[in-house]
């Protein structure tokens, strides 16, 4: 058999969602709906591996802030959700609990308020969380789960002249795997594709696609003329690379080479199978643009919120973050940020480099850890705890979701 | 061992450095078959690029194949690509930044 077919072919038991779609990790999730509710639901779920944290800051509410919270509370990987809330913000706990229920998954939420202050929700959320956990673990089922079943994003942060050397064309090769697998690839930062126009134009699977990049792209072009900032940072610079033009090449060289089936938004999962690009960049309106992806943890909640059960994130600097719902798996090109930080570094792409491995190898290679992965393997950051998010105020016109915050 | 420079497609005029280069041969490796060496005209940093040719002032300077920006003043062949010598046909604010550091410039009257 191929390292290709071998690939495809492999199996293991996943976690089976009411709507279908399968997990590779069976999480509780505590949201929570403002600043004020941080600490509380932090301490609920300190010490528990399996109960993560996701929340908005802010007390004035946000439609795109909460369809994340909800892509997230509904993502494959969790199977039961506790929602928290301090008592007079404008996001709502219960309708969040409701939402996720109407989803086939157990859910419970209160207000800190009503508890009676820190001790008593910190007492009463880790209870509700505990029991949760227990329902889940003996209700939930067990389904058989192939790299046809994986969504896959891929994010890079922290780049230098290895990221697009090395890293990300190895990405790219395993999306192409992934891909002729059946699954489902993504990839983002379409303000990381300026001055790529005709490039990106060129892999439209078919009509439909060249237009919504088209539109996509005359947004992200519009946006960084608009706010005069391209998404390079002196940290780039200093690491070699000198043009938005070169970071964008690189950049782009994760997506593989297989054609792109069109543009999704943030909280929309891929309409089918094949490589998807993600447009995260702020709609214009009466508030102008706002920012984009203004840390490599926004882009990385943007990928989970479509379905992502793993994230790939390509970093030649280094970096240590992790995220919470679906493990990231971290990947460098660059051999001496792999040797300085292996406890953080899942994948050595820099070998490509020195010769001692090709591009497909990589992309194999890649491809058998995130098998590993998804039969239970911890990544690295998900190994050292690292659950770092990030959801912010943005304004994002997306098809209605069909079951809204407004049950 | 010469320090080593990536040439990411047979088409670039730039390469990428693998190693830091003092003045002197480098070896060039990637796309393009069979091993080659270019004299590098001055220090350049590993991650940064070098001229594989001579390049006029607004020439198009290529590497993975396709434009990233174009030479802001002639670029002899062995000679360090950057900030200083490489421009952007989008973004204005980059070569106001140090070529060393990359830090910004425009700002520093804010920082009171």
């Amino acid at each position: 058999m191929s390292d290709a077919a071998a690939f495809s072919a492999a199996s293991w038991t996943g976690y089976l969602r009411p709507d279908g779609r399968k997990g590779i990790r069976n999480l509780v999730l505590v949201v929570y709906t403002v600043e004020c509710a941080q600490h509380v639901a932090h301490a609920i779920a300190a010490g528990e591996d399996d109960v993560h944290v996701i929340g908005f800051p802010g007390c004035y509410d946000n439609a795109y802030a909460i369809r994340l919270m909800l892509a997230l509370a509904r993502h494959p990987n969790i199977g039961a959700v506790l929602s928290v809330g301090l008592g007079c913000e404008y996001t709502q706990p219960e309708k969040i609990a409701q939402v996720v229920r109407a989803s086939g998954r157990p859910a419970e939420w209160f207000f800190i308020q009503q508890l009676g202050g820190t001790g008593k929700s910190v007492a009463a959320g880790k209870d509700l969380a505990r029991r949760l956990r227990t329902q889940i673990r003996a209700d939930t089922p067990r389904v058989a789960m192939g790299p046809a079943d994986l969504t896959v994003g891929a994010e890079c942060g922290g780049s230098d002249g290895t990221s697009g050397l090395a890293g990300n064309p190895a990405v790219g090769a395993f999306f192409d795997l992934l891909v002729d697998a059946g699954g489902r690839a993504i990839f983002e930062e379409t303000v990381e594709m300026i001055g790529l126009r005709a490039h990106l134009l060129a892999r439209a699977a078919h009509a439909g696609a060249t237009e919504q990049l088209a539109a996509a792209y005359a947004k992200a072009e519009r946006y960084c003329r608009e706010v005069r900032q391209y998404s390079v940072s002196p940290g780039n610079f200093a690491g070699g690379l000198t043009t938005i033009e070169e970071k964008s090449l690189g950049a782009f060289a994760k997506g593989g080479t297989r054609p792109i089936q069109g543009v999704i938004r943030v909280a929309e999962a891929p309409r089918g199978p094949g490589l998807w690009i993600m447009d995260s960049v702020p709609d214009a309106h009466f508030m102008q643009f706002g920012y984009t992806n203004p840390n490599d943890t926004e882009g990385i909640m943007d990928l989970i919120s479509a379905g992502a059960q793993i994230v790939l994130f390509v970093t030649g600097r280094g970096s240590v973050i992790g995220s919470p719902v679906a493990p990231l798996v971290k990947v460098t090109g660059n051999r001496a940020t792999f040797r300085a930080m292996e406890e953080d570094m899942d994948f050595n792409a820099g070998r490509v480099l020195d010769g001692d491995l090709t591009l497909a190898q990589a992309g194999h290679e890649l491809g058998d850890l995130i098998v590993r992965i998804a039969r239970g393997e911890p990544s690295k950051p998900e190994r050292l705890g690292h659950r770092e998010y990030f959801i912010m105020y943005k304004h994002q016109e997306t098809p209605a979701l069909a079951a809204g915050c407004r049950a | 061992m010469p320090p080593r420079a990536f040439q990411i497609h047979p088409a670039d005029n730039v390469a990428t450095l693998l190693d830091d280069a003092p003045a002197g041969p480098v070896t060039l490796t990637g796309s393009v078959a069979g091993l080659r060496e270019i004299p590098a005209r001055e220090a350049i940093a590993r991650g940064h690029k070098i001229a594989l040719v001579d390049l006029a002032s607004g020439a198009a300077v290529v590497k993975f194949g396709a434009p990233i920006g174009r030479a802001t003043q002639p670029v002899a062949r062995g000679a360090w690509v950057h900030l200083h010598n490489l421009a952007s046909d989008l973004d204005e604010r980059s070569s106001s930044l140090d070529r060393q550091t990359g830090a910004p410039s425009d700002t520093n009257s804010a920082y009171v």
